[in-house]
């Protein structure tokens, strides 16, 4: 019997050469990142405050779960929630015609759909906080404009991925229906819209996670919700107040995810 | 044949109609609860209608003085990506089911729906307390948000490898350690690589509002124009900070198309 030597296969040169230029490209990135780092300080009262902080998590200030005079968490908790949910709602309707006019399967003209591609994500670009900030402006301080500026931020990255599953729909029973002469308006209604309505649905649920998240600190920029009480607590340094809104933050935020996500299972 | 037209009948409404009912009964409700009024906002209108105007005239003598913020974004968001890559290496390792038992993966995905549920700026905040302003908190709060996420993306594709070459290795005696470095590792490099670019692009976004609660990046510039009410600038910083994110998600989406 013959034993045959087995050797690692040579990398094409070709291969190697992108190999070590990525790597060598990756390390000049992480130098000019590390480079022009500030000195690592840290406070004296560093480990102070973190133990303080923790030991606000294991005694949180249970007397602010329910006072009845409309400053509670459970209050707040339910005003973060309807934002979040009027905020998706708005944006959900609002995202139709901008998700249509920026697929580039309905549009004839790629460069008018490349144009609401861009529109949207420049959208996307201003962060909710600062929609937030702004509307604060235009209806004065409360949960409506924190609702306006999950509504107007969603329609960016709703728009962006309806636009992508409407891209996605098999263009069969259009043209079928263009072949029967139907006109544009019907073969849209009758062969798009059945093809991508479980995904929007889909997407909206995922959005109002997201949602639910971004409503939680709002509040910093005066859009009602559970942020301002949050952020006074930690000016304040009431961490056990802290704490408590730690803590129905993190269930509320994961009940949402648990149910949204059974639902999202069964539409898709 | 009665059966079958029997399947070929309409699905039942009820539970449409039920639903839109629950979502109408929702829709009110919040309405309620946030004082939506759409009066509200009409006569906000004129108002909405000067800070457009404002801000459609981009102030650009302000484009130099936010380089080097905007570029702290990116390192911020760099940084702090490359950290919570490393950290998620062991944790996903960790929490799935087809490497450790039960014992192990129930509390290290118990641990990662906690990190995951918490919004960054919180995160952000509380370092911010501990750590004092600048750039460290937020490079940790970015590391710690993106830990939960890679984690999350990693052990669900190590959960899907082919469990052949995990069987073989297994087969012949290998130690754990060995058995990951050759079965496992090989075989989720790619997705690995392309989650960490997907949340690169997220931190992106998220490292220029860190600043608004003093962690450093182009959130204080945010904060400092929002504060005067100089909407000339805030146009500026969204239309550089556009520029950076197209430019990033359009070179990372190119790279994620070469790995898989």
């Amino acid at each position: 019997m013959k034993i045959v030597d087995v050797k690692k296969p040579k990398t094409p040169v070709k291969q190697r050469l992108i190999r070590w230029g990525s790597v060598s490209i990756f390390v000049l990135i992480c130098i000019w990142a590390f480079a022009s780092m500030p000195n690592i300080e840290i406070k004296d009262t560093a480990s102070e405050t973190s133990r303080a902080i923790i030991d606000g998590v294991i005694h949180p200030d249970w007397s602010y779960v329910y006072k009845g005079d409309g400053e509670d968490l459970t209050f707040l908790m339910i005003e973060t929630l309807a934002i979040a949910f009027l905020g998706t709602f708005i944006s959900v309707v609002f995202c139709i015609p901008f998700s249509i006019w920026a697929a580039k399967n309905i549009i004839r003209w790629k460069i008018f759909s490349g144009a609401g591609k861009i529109v949207l994500s420049l959208v996307r670009t201003i962060p909710e906080l600062v929609m937030a900030l702004l509307f604060v402006k235009v209806v004065g301080p409360g949960a409506f404009c924190g609702v306006l500026a999950l509504g107007l931020h969603s329609i960016g990255m709703l728009g962006k991925l309806n636009s992508e599953e409407i891209e996605k729909i098999d263009m069969g029973p259009v043209e079928a229906m263009s072949a029967a002469g139907s006109n544009g308006m019907k073969s849209f209604w009758f062969a798009v819209v059945p093809q991508v309505v479980p995904q929007f649905l889909s997407l909206a649920l995922y959005r109002f996670e997201i949602n639910v998240r971004s409503a939680t600190i709002l509040g910093i920029a005066g859009a009602g919700g559970i942020g301002a009480p949050m952020i006074f607590a930690m000016h304040s340094r009431d961490w056990d107040r802290v704490g408590i809104i730690l803590l129905g933050i993190i269930i509320m935020v994961t009940l949402i995810d648990f149910i949204s996500g059974r639902i999202r299972r069964k539409l898709v | 044949m009665e059966q079958q037209m029997a399947s070929l009948k309409k699905p039942r409404k009820t539970k449409h109609l039920l639903t839109a009912v629950l979502l109408f009964i929702l829709f009110y409700a919040s309405s309620v609860n946030t004082k939506a009024y759409i009066e509200d906002l009409i006569s906000g209108l004129p108002n909405m209608q000067s800070i457009l105007v404002k801000m459609a005239s981009p102030d650009w003598s302000y484009f130099e003085p936010i380089i080097t913020p905007v570029l702290d974004t990116i390192r911020m968001a760099f940084i702090g990506t490359l950290l919570g890559a490393i950290l998620s290496i062991p944790v996903a390792f960790l929490a799935a089911n087809n490497l450790f038992s039960k014992w192990v993966t129930i509390p290290a995905r118990f641990i990662l729906n906690i990190i995951r549920a918490i919004p960054e700026l919180l995160i952000a905040a509380l370092f911010v307390a501990i750590f004092g302003m600048g750039m460290i908190p937020g490079i940790l709060a970015i590391a710690f948000f993106s830990m939960g996420i890679i984690s999350k993306l990693l052990y669900e594709s190590i959960e899907t490898i082919d469990s052949g070459p995990l069987e073989a290795m297994t087969a012949v005696g290998s130690k754990k350690l060995v058995w990951i470095r050759f079965a496992v590792i090989p075989q989720v490099l790619a997705s690995f690589t392309s989650y960490v670019l997907y949340t690169f692009e997220i931190n992106v976004r998220a490292a220029a509002i860190l600043g608004y609660v003093g962690a450093g990046g182009i959130g204080i510039n945010y904060e400092r124009v929002m504060g005067f009410l100089e909407y000339q600038k805030l146009s500026t910083i969204v239309l550089a900070m556009f520029v950076v994110v197209v430019i990033i998600d359009w070179i990372s989406t190119k790279l994620r198309e070469r790995l898989v």
